[in-house]
């Protein structure tokens, strides 16, 4: 892979469950390093794209290139020792088994020694407190930091990133949101999907704006407030009444 | 001394002790050595129950083609029973591998279309037109073979070799990810587990032990009929047992077999209609008020149960 070729690179992406077509030819590219945010009403694909890229559906067309290598249809381990990871929407600890534990877990099979430690993941998103615990007796937003670390611990070089933000407190927004910049630094790749505009606006340099599948505005996120386009999608079109 | 080398000394060497010194003190050793062989089905069912969450209501047939395997090893190419084992605990493997395509299914589809697969062998080996290989409906008979104290003692092995893979799986990085896969197969993938690869290992072992249970079953008891060897009361008796004491755990299945088998030799062979009244009203409360096993009333208290 040369120098300027991006990370993530989503080429004409299809994705369709019978007469819907979820994905609809969607092409974009992540940067290492860089935060991509992904923002949509619902329904329009985000989720979706996330899960074609970590390998929980196979695309009906168009390509997917990671690292230079096209890893359309992969299953999700091999993603991951490939060095791509994620976080769910909801979130999907193992719940029966301890904080500790789900992490080491994706530690030892994540096959990557680059990785930082259980103990420092678990330090570095507050979860030190509970190792010993089951998942189970974490609340939401603990499950969603558990999530990250587990995602973290693989020592993944691209990292999907599903409504993060959503149910967190301003205090805990602030420390997400210095987590996820830090993670960029450090040059993984992140795209981001979010309904909270203010976090998106935090961390991101450019978002791509998806309605039905397709993207409809790339760009800066106060660049497409004013795009008519992407109002609509968001506020309906003040004509149609 | 690590956890591993704990739950070996304070496990399976008591069991195993006790099996071994029992028959000189009690003088049933069928019994006993039907106890060897539950324990050993209920850890078998530990395994691929307790550790992946697949419940195979046709475990049994896995039994029936290790006691098939040994015994026409036996008869037609005249195997000595220790050469004879290993092959029935083939035939056992050879039919968890054909039976792979399963696992596309879930929860109550995999069980009953791994009964139906059991209950199709079945069918297979009592065919009268396969007389000539399998004896057919008529059963097989091992008399020249026929030796209870070598396939006692090997009953016993086979029981401490599943004991220590069960104390691996409970104290292992792969035990535990066949316990990640049983939560949630997705987050699984995630974590780097092969998810796909780890299940069939889980499969294949949980089938290995069933299939040398069987071959050795079929050594002990020596005349026995299809029926026999493919009754889905083996299958029932182990998923109740390991259930009762409570799974992914080495000592839930064991405390299964030893109070639920107990009740079951005490009562039910002579009062069985009292002991059917009994054994009903111990799952009942069982499934209602510790869905877990009995070890669950530990774990309750924070006991992290070996």
């Amino acid at each position: 892979m040369s120098p300027d070729a991006p990370l993530l690179a989503v080429d004409r992406l299809v994705k369709r469950f019978g007469g819907f077509r979820a994905l609809d030819v969607l092409s974009f590219k992540v940067a290492a390093g860089e935060i991509l945010g992904l923002v949509g009403p619902n329904g329009s694909g985000k989720t979706t794209c996330i899960n074609v890229i970590s390998g929980l559906y196979p695309p009906d067309g168009g390509t997917v290139h990671f690292a230079g290598r096209s890893i359309g249809g992969w299953p999700s381990h091999r993603l991951v020792h490939a060095g791509i990871n994620r976080t769910f929407q909801v979130p999907k600890p193992f719940l029966t088994l301890t904080v500790r534990e789900n992490v080491e877990i994706a530690k030892t099979y994540g096959d990557s020694r680059d990785a930082p430690s259980v103990e420092a993941l678990l330090s570095a998103l507050d979860l030190a407190g509970f190792a010993g615990h089951a998942a189970g007796e974490l609340n939401t937003a603990q499950q969603k930091m558990l999530d990250l670390a587990r995602a973290l611990a693989t020592g993944p070089r691209l990292l999907l990133i599903d409504e993060l933000a959503a149910g967190l407190n301003p205090a805990e927004l602030e420390r997400v949101a210095a987590k996820l910049r830090e993670l960029a630094s450090s040059g993984i790749a992140l795209l981001v999907v979010e309904h909270l505009m203010g976090f998106i606006d935090q961390i991101t340099d450019r978002i791509i704006v998806m309605n039905a599948g397709k993207e409809i505005f790339e760009g800066r996120l106060a660049e497409a407030s004013r795009n008519r386009q992407v109002v609509e999608v968001f506020l309906g079109d003040e004509n149609a009444a | 001394m690590p956890r591993i080398a704990w739950h070996l000394l304070l496990i399976l060497l008591p069991v195993v002790a006790a099996f071994a010194i029992l028959p000189g003190l009690y003088s049933n050793h069928l019994m006993l050595f039907n106890f060897i062989i539950f324990m050993t089905l209920a850890q078998g069912i530990n395994v691929i129950y307790g550790f992946t969450g697949y419940l195979p209501f046709g475990y049994v047939g896995f039994f029936g083609a290790g006691a098939y395997g040994f015994s026409l090893m036996v008869i037609h190419l005249h195997a000595p029973p220790l050469i004879a084992l290993p092959v029935g605990a083939a035939a056992a493997i050879v039919l968890a591998l054909l039976l792979t395509p399963l696992f596309r299914l879930s929860g109550a589809y995999f069980s009953i279309a791994n009964l139906a697969a059991a209950l199709a062998v079945l069918q297979v080996v009592s065919n009268p037109n396969l007389e000539e290989i399998t004896k057919g409906p008529y059963g097989i008979s091992l008399s020249g073979v026929f030796d209870p104290a070598l396939s006692y003692a090997t009953a016993l092995a086979v029981l401490a070799a599943t004991l220590a893979l069960v104390i691996y799986l409970r104290n292992s990085h792969f035990g535990m990810a066949l316990k990640a896969i049983r939560e949630d197969p997705i987050s699984a993938g995630m974590a780097g587990i092969n998810v796909v690869r780890e299940r069939v290992i889980a499969w294949l072992l949980s089938a290995l032990i069933a299939g040398l249970a069987g071959g050795v079953f079929a050594w002990y008891v020596s005349v026995f009929y299809p029926e026999t060897v493919f009754s889905v009361e083996f299958t029932i008796f182990a998923i109740v047992f390991a259930l009762f004491g409570g799974n992914a755990t080495v000592i839930g299945p064991i405390l299964g077999v030893v109070i639920l088998y107990g009740i079951y030799n005490a009562v039910g062979i002579s009062t069985p209609q009292y002991f059917q009244l009994l054994y009903g009203a111990l799952i009942m409360g069982l499934v209602m008020f510790l869905p877990n096993g009995l070890v669950s009333l530990l774990q309750r208290w924070g006991i992290d149960v070996p």
